[in-house]
């Protein structure tokens, strides 16, 4: 019967992990639906990135307060999960503080740093929390944050929240047992870890017995591992994905200029055989001929697995739509509303392959029209102030860039304006109506 | 550029005009503005006169891929049979499209934009910025889009501004941050979308703020959004909308 505890907690744990290797699995379909991507190059620089941005946080303190904020949450959580180590083990092995006793002084200091740690995160998540629902941040409030994202955005602070309480009310729990000589509890070595924080929980538990400090502990103990197992497969589900996707996201991020645009090949080897002067132009294409290929993107699989990669990276911060001048103005575009379209439809998709034994069944919808409206790829200057607010290189233009491509090369489908303008080039050279032999003009003017 | 070749010379450098630069009243200013300062610097250039062609850019930023790539291969058939080995532009949309993406399609030259050019004359010392018109004067420094974060050229221009003798004031929304001026992805060439308002008004209202004596542009393109935005609010006749090169050139009374 004393096991009974012990192999609990390992069944529990081995449906938590097992749980969540089945979304990553689902999330690496999800990805790989994508066209492929040559990204193998430049590896020592993209690694560097990877350690700048992603790691080192160095676009998220371009907005001070909230990076500094954000920094705190993401050391704690990091460091914390040290923590959870001895948890794990302690729970499989049924012994208290595992670690306290190989790593001696060491040890008293980690568990002080992580209360410390913890009460910061506290902090800091309440001032996410009141910037969210009481300042009421305009990127935190536009209409693509209505309903599901907001509730998530809170949801996952709420989560976080709970499970440092539990963490502190676990410690304060232990070091009252620890210092009442409980069994089990405390240690011939003296009181085991140190408890800057959680002290101050102590009055709470004054005259309590053994026994209820006990039950306290442990329901304290157990709630927090589930916590964070129920935390892991949370993500896939939500939009907070990001916390182990912006690495690889910031492996993968474009390495080029922003101006430079890539050429689509297929239209170069069209373009070149244009211009070939001994190329056949009635020729029928050889039997073995693939399918021409599709130009642009008009729905997710048309994307790139970076660009699907991207869309579960986004976290919804809303920093691009901030920097982003069509929003600015009014418009209807958001980038952030691009990212998360392209996840929604992704996940769609996704789901619709799952239900139907593995292969995609039509559902009569597609990322264009269905999720992104002409009108937003429309509005965009493609300034690249979105691809640079973005913390961890998630690009929204070059979504904007291959939708606009399919609407103009498989559908005709630009409007009037441009589609006047690209006439002039087509006949003039120029993207107004001026006569080609007219370009030197301006030499002769005074 | 013909004639060049013909007589068997070959220009240190090719002008790369651009269509605003040919044919736009404003930006033809402009490109004459940047002759002066090449002619009285002696630099060895030529232009390609009814040779060029739009670079492609807008129909590449539209969606029309194939287009792009007709302009895109038409130019570099031209430029290579020139041998033409660098290339500098005053609009940072054809720097873009030339140093970037031309390279892909078989057209790899050594691609400048003017305000670059223009500071290497300075240190090599082949023109000289007397100060003096500037004195004083506010100048404001709009960052075009595809020269500022599509390129990452913040400095040359800027150190042009500096070395006029002027006061150089940042707008709220600069270098990285810089905000567009709304011309670029094609919109130069169709109405904005529904808004509240047009970004080019955002944009003034936000170099307005700095109280300049000059908007300073480095594009053709925002140099026609930021001249309409000055327009709007009314204020042409105390704030001018000048490119590098017209500041430079003024300076030196050229």
């Amino acid at each position: 019967m004393d096991y009974l505890p012990n192999i609990l907690f390992a069944i529990i744990l081995l449906f938590g992990l097992g749980f969540f290797a089945k979304n990553v699995q689902r999330l690496v379909r999800n990805i790989k639906l994508g066209k492929d991507v040559d990204v193998s190059d430049n590896k020592s620089q993209r690694w560097k990135n990877m350690a700048r941005i992603a790691l080192g946080q160095t676009k998220m303190v371009v907005r001070p307060i909230a990076g500094f904020l954000h920094i705190i949450v993401y050391v704690g959580f990091i460091i914390i999960n040290i923590e959870v180590l001895e948890i794990i083990l302690d729970g499989i092995l049924g012994t208290h503080r595992l670690f306290s006793e190989p790593l001696g002084a060491v040890y008293n200091f980690l568990i002080g740093s992580f209360e410390i740690l913890a009460f910061l995160v506290v902090v800091s998540v309440v001032i996410f929390w009141i910037r969210r629902n009481v300042i009421r941040l305009q990127r935190f409030i536009k209409p693509e944050m209505a309903g599901w994202p907001k509730k998530d955005g809170n949801l996952i602070l709420y989560i976080e929240l709970i499970l440092m309480f539990l963490f502190l009310t676990m410690n304060g729990a232990d070091y009252q047992l620890q210092q009442m000589g409980a069994a089990h509890y405390a240690s011939e070595a003296g009181i085991l870890g140190s408890f800057p924080i959680s002290q101050f929980l102590s009055p709470l538990f004054d005259g309590m017995s053994i026994s209820s400090l006990i039950v306290v502990e442990r329901t304290a103990w157990w709630l927090h591992i589930v916590g964070i197992l129920f935390f892991l497969n949370y993500l896939y589900y939500s939009k907070h994905l990001h916390i182990l996707l912006a690495f690889p996201n910031t492996f993968y991020g474009n390495l080029k200029p922003k101006g430079q645009f890539k050429n689509l090949e297929a239209v170069t080897n069209e373009v070149m055989l244009m211009m070939d002067p001994s190329a056949d132009p009635f020729a029928a294409p050889a039997e073995d001929a693939p399918d021409p290929e599709k130009f642009g993107a008009s729905d997710v699989v048309d994307l790139n697995w970076v660009q699907l990669l991207n869309s579960y990276t986004c976290t919804e911060c809303g920093r691009c739509t901030s920097e982003c001048p069509a929003n600015q103005t009014g418009k209807k575009l958001s980038p952030r509303k691009i990212m998360m379209d392209t996840r929604d439809r992704l996940q769609e998709v996704g789901e619709n392959i799952e239900a139907n034994k593995g292969s995609f069944v039509d559902d009569g919808k597609q990322l264009l029209d269905d999720y992104i409206s002409r009108e937003e790829l429309w509005a965009c200057t493609s300034c690249n102030a979105c691809v640079e607010a973005c913390p961890v290189s998630i690009d929204p233009l070059s979504i904007i860039m291959d939708m606009r491509q399919y609407l103009v090369m498989e559908q005709s489908a630009a409007p009037s304006d441009l589609n006047n303008m690209m006439g002039n080039i087509e006949n003039n050279g120029a993207p107004w109506p001026f006569n080609q032999m007219d370009r030197l003009n301006w030499a002769q003017e005074s | 550029m013909a004639e060049l070749f013909a007589a068997g010379q070959q220009p240190e450098v090719l002008f790369w005009v651009g269509c605003a630069g040919s044919f736009d009243d404003r930006a033809k200013k402009i490109t004459k503005a940047f002759i002066k300062i090449l002619n009285n610097a002696n630099v060895s250039f030529a232009v390609l006169g009814t040779e060029e062609s739009c670079t492609g850019d807008p129909a590449k930023r539209a969606g029309n891929e194939f287009l792009f790539q007709m302009q895109a291969v038409t130019n570099i058939e031209v430029m290579n049979a020139y041998g033409i080995k660098k290339v500098v532009t005053a609009c940072p949309h054809c720097f873009n499209t030339l140093k970037n993406e031309y390279p892909g399609l078989g057209g790899t030259y050594e691609v400048v934009h003017h305000t670059q050019f223009l500071k290497q004359l300075l240190e090599e010392g082949k023109i000289s910025l007397e100060g003096g018109t500037y004195k004083g004067k506010r100048i404001t420094y709009h960052d075009p889009c595809y020269l500022g974060r599509a390129n990452n050229v913040y400095e040359a221009p800027r150190d042009l501004i500096r070395k006029l003798d002027a006061e150089l004031v940042e707008m709220k929304n600069c270098k990285k941050k810089g905000l567009c001026c709304g011309a670029g992805g094609a919109q130069m060439f169709k109405e904005p979308e529904k808004g509240d308002k047009d970004v080019n008004i955002e944009r003034t209202e936000q170099a307005m703020e700095t109280q300049p004596d000059i908007i300073a542009a480095a594009c053709p393109f925002c140099n026609t959004m930021m001249t309409d935005g000055v327009k709007n609010k009314e204020k042409e006749a105390s704030v001018a909308v000048m490119d590098i090169a017209e500041l430079i050139a003024t300076a030196g009374d050229l």
